[in-house]
């Protein structure tokens, strides 16, 4: 028992051999080895990925080099590839995405944040992280044979006749386009503001507000004067987040947008997207330069969203002092 | 400004931020809305058990594209979940500074890149060596996505078990890696199945990264070195395809795929929120 | 229960027939009679010599000397932050789990210095139980049984398991409460009982010493009360080491008490004589409760 002499049991023997030390130290030293080495290979695929772009693209950078950037002629046949239509479809349809879900998304974030009672938040904040679980393709699919023909019949018509005087709104209105796949995108990256906004306005501390009512200002005022204010840093980490996934959006984008590598200044046209031109041509490219010009647009695309994607983190870490900005 | 003023429009704007919050949630009762209601009555038994019918012909299901989904995310888990969770134990519980910091920055630099791009990899890694597609292909893509979801969640759930627990086990002489594996694993164990859950539902939704590496199949697809259907691939094509019957069955599939997406995030996340603390007193 | 009258001169509780000590009667053997016996003339269990500890600048323990003797409760008493919580930890190494710490000096337990012996072996040998209960989210039995698992004790083998839970269990007062419901859940015990679940746990690998910190602060009246007529119990068996800033539980339950300040060991006496009559007017001041 514990009363017998202690030398004996130093010396490890009532209690099992010295191996079983030299087992658990070695057991550790292996724990600590194998899940280092899943951990660095993590690392690996990431750096594989950047390598696999680049040098899968090096033909396209070396035949055209900056010129890919302004070129506007997408043509396999002749072998001509310049990137702008893309780049200009990915951009106009994701500003649009963005002018129409932000104020709609910091809106229902407020009112998540501040104004509902915390039941009513959290259910409805439930079923918002629910929305942003919906597959890119299933809202492909309501666009396309619900949104569409919405478009086409009822809404284009209708902003032609009010707005018809802009270069935006001129054309036929054929129910596709960079209009339509703006609206998707606005559907889709809305959670996401509201989520992210939702966390940030949580993280104001309670006397900012409380110090603009004891002023004597409204709920809004005290709202939108002092609370927002606060939290900006992390609702721009939260749109450049937003912007991001819209940009690499694919599906629901490929579907409506007319897939028509134009340059237009109305927003009826069709256009083609980045993400778009890659789901299309990708299965079906031929020969190196055609799928090396394809590689440089993904490579775009990365540099795109991975630059976003840091600033979107630096901004949200500044304001809720935490490290993650994407909710699993 | 008049008192009046500022509280009418005090009164507008809260009223209007109620408003964006009930118009962005009935975003989600439209969609389960209508996917039921023109896919509802072509979910049947045929759907589940028949092959596609050849090109133009109506009728057939999706078996094989389901199965296809099946297999996929079997693959995915297998490569995914592995790395995600030894890579998170090592963050949580065995790194310094530097090579966590490392390994953090890049699954979230993993997770930020769109998923074609993802697929883009997967095809410069395991399709062009062998010139053909796989199901292999698309398993890696998908679990390459799978990986950054795992590894923060495991972190982050290990993270949360209390200290007191871990020097409990190492008072009563438990070696590191002893306290890890009786202890702490399985006490993290709940929220890290439901984290690797709600990636897996997070990939099954994947259309994208597959379209170039699994690519797709009419027939059933054997082994794992050739291409196969899944079904949200199947929703794309089918969609966009000039046919009425296969818009018909690509409303089906989709509210299959929905249904089987929402369920499994709501069950989890309410598992996730009920599972209380285990701190009972 | 002999004891001598120096001893006795606190308020002791006298401990009726109905109380937890009575279950506990029947299954241990009656004391040696060590009545005779002061406490300098019983063998030291540990010895701790000069022994400063640092958190990385800051140095929070400044050359502390005293020693724990065998078979007795010591205790170390001060006010909040004055570094008995920190000593404690450093007899079993705890303290090597938190970065940036340094300890110097020596520890010796039974001669030899506890630094040079693999660390998850002393740990076997002395035992901790925390402020607040930390059963392990596993059954009543697999918490007593986890020490017994990992250490590949004898015990550990199929049939003597459940025997040595007993046992660990009936030592630490807990048995008859719980005989019937191993299987259930740790948390489904009650606060004061998952803290004689964590003494039974700590037990059930037959530790020469055992070290509690502020075992009881967690706890109400009654459980604190149980728990200190476990550990008169216990250090029949066992070396107890306790950190307390309860200076009437010390008075009650301890034979030594060493009193720290800041960092720096102030008094340390055989209980009787410290509370009576302290040397130091720093410990007058805090036992007649002029701060703490």
């Amino acid at each position: 028992m514990a009363t017998a002499p202690s030398t004996a049991a130093a010396a490890g023997l009532p209690w099992g051999p010295r191996a079983l030390i030299r087992r658990a130290r070695s057991a550790d030293e292996i724990a600590r080895l194998v899940t280092l080495f899943f951990a660095l290979v993590v690392v690996l695929i990431a750096v594989l990925l950047v390598y696999q772009l680049w040098t899968n693209s090096a033909q396209a950078r070396h035949s055209f080099g900056l010129s890919f950037f302004w070129n506007t002629t997408w043509d396999p046949v002749a072998g001509q590839f310049g990137a702008l239509t893309f780049v200009y479809g990915t951009l106009v349809t994701s500003a649009l995405g963005l002018l129409i879900a932000v104020p709609i998304g910091l809106g229902a974030a407020i009112f998540l944040a501040e104004l509902a009672p915390r039941r009513l938040s959290d259910n409805l904040t439930f079923l918002i992280d629910l929305l942003a679980a919906v597959p890119s393709v299933i809202y492909g699919l309501l666009g396309v044979f619900i949104l569409v023909p919405l478009m086409r019949t009822e809404i284009q018509p209708a902003l032609k006749r009010i707005l018809g005087f802009t270069p935006l709104f001129q054309g036929p209105a054929y129910g596709i386009g960079l209009l339509t796949a703006g609206l998707v995108l606005a559907v889709m990256i809305v959670p996401f503001i509201i989520s992210v906004s939702r966390e940030v306005l949580l993280a104001v501390p309670g006397d900012q507000r409380e110090a603009a009512l004891a002023l004597g200002a409204t709920r809004w005022e005290a709202t939108w004067r002092a609370v927002v204010p606060y939290a900006r840093t992390g609702i721009m980490g939260s749109i450049f987040l937003a912007l991001a996934r819209a940009l690499g959006e694919t599906m629901a984008v490929t579907m409506v947008i007319g897939n028509n590598p134009r340059i237009s200044a109305s927003l009826f046209s069709p256009g083609y997207s980045i993400a778009a031109v890659l789901a299309n041509e990708f299965s079906e490219a031929t020969g190196n330069l055609y799928l090396s010009a394809l590689v440089e647009l993904g490579l775009v695309l990365f540099l795109l969203t991975f630059v976003l994607n840091g600033l979107a983190r630096l901004l949200i870490v500044l304001t809720t002092g935490r490290g993650t900005a994407e909710r699993t | 400004m008049s008192l009046l003023w500022r509280k009418s429009v005090n009164i507008v704007m809260l009223s209007l931020t109620g408003l964006c919050a009930l118009v962005a949630v009935s975003v989600l009762f439209f969609i389960l809305g209508y996917l039921v209601y023109h896919g509802g009555r072509d979910v049947n038994w045929d759907f589940f058990t028949k092959l596609p019918k050849p090109v133009g012909e109506t009728g057939g299901g999706m078996a094989n594209a389901i199965v296809g989904s099946g297999k996929l995310l079997f693959l995915a888990a297998l490569f995914g979940i592995p790395v995600g969770l030894l890579g998170g134990v090592y963050l949580a519980e065995f790194g310094g500074h530097a090579v966590p910091f490392v390994v953090r920055y890049t699954a979230d630099l993993l997770n930020g890149v769109p998923s074609i791009v993802i697929g883009i990899f997967a095809y410069a890694l395991v399709v062009m060596p062998v010139h053909h597609f796989s199901t292999l292909a698309g398993g890696f893509a998908l679990g390459v996505m799978m990986i950054p979801i795992v590894l923060r969640s495991t972190e982050e759930f290990l993270h949360a078990v209390p200290r007191s627990m871990r020097e409990g086990a190492m008072a009563l002489g438990a070696s590191k890696w002893r306290t890890i594996s009786s202890v702490v694993l399985p006490a993290a164990s709940r929220g890290i199945m439901t984290a690797a859950l709600l990636a897996l539902a997070r990939v099954a939704g994947e259309t994208a990264p597959l379209l170039f590496t699994a690519f797709g199949n009419r027939f059933w697809s054997p082994g794992w070195n050739q291409p196969i259907a899944s079904l949200p691939v199947m929703i794309y094509t089918y969609a966009v395809g000039p046919y009425e019957d296969w818009h018909q069955q690509a409303w089906a599939a989709g509210l299959v795929l929905l249904g089987l997406v929402l369920v499994t995030n709501i069950v989890v996340r309410t598992l996730l929120s009920r599972g209380a603390s285990p701190q009972r007193s | 229960m002999a004891q001598t009258s120096a001893k006795h001169a606190y308020n002791r509780p006298e401990s009726s027939e109905n109380s937890v000590v009575g279950s506990m009667e029947t299954v241990l053997k009656p004391p040696t009679p060590s009545g005779s016996q002061t406490v300098l003339e019983s063998p030291l269990r540990m010895q701790i010599r000069n022994v400063d500890f640092y958190y990385g600048k800051l140095h929070a323990l400044h050359s502390i000397s005293l020693q724990v003797t065998a078979n007795r409760v010591t205790a170390l008493i001060g006010p909040s932050g004055c570094g008995k919580s920190t000593l404690i930890r450093t007899f079993n190494r705890m303290h090597e789990t938190v970065r940036g710490t340094r300890i110097v000096g020596e520890i010796l337990l039974d001669g030899e210095d506890i630094f040079a012996q693999d660390v998850t072996s002393l740990r076997r040998r002395i035992g901790m139980v925390f402020q607040r209960p930390n059963p392990f989210p596993k059954s009543i039995f697999e918490n007593v049984a986890y020490g017994l698992r990992i250490n590949g004790l004898p015990a550990a083998s199929h049939g003597h398991l459940s025997d040595a839970v007993e046992h660990s269990l009936r030592r630490a007062a807990l048995w008859d409460e719980v005989k019937d419901q191993l299987h259930k859940s740790a948390y489904a015990l009650s606060g004061g009982q998952q803290q004689r679940l964590c003494i039974a746990r700590a037990l059930a690998v037959d530790p020469e010493v055992l070290l509690l910190d502020e075992p009881c602060s967690a706890l109400d009246p009654v459980n604190t009360a149980k728990i200190e007529e476990l550990l008169f119990h216990l250090k029949q068996n066992c070396t107890l080491v306790i950190v307390t800033h309860n200076m009437q539980q010390a008075a009650r339950v301890s034979d030594t008490t060493a009193f720290l300040l800041n960092g720096e060991l102030i008094e340390f006496r055989p209980t009787p004589q410290l509370f009576t009559t302290p040397s130091d007017p720093r410990t007058e001041a805090y036992i007649t409760g002029r701060f703490g």
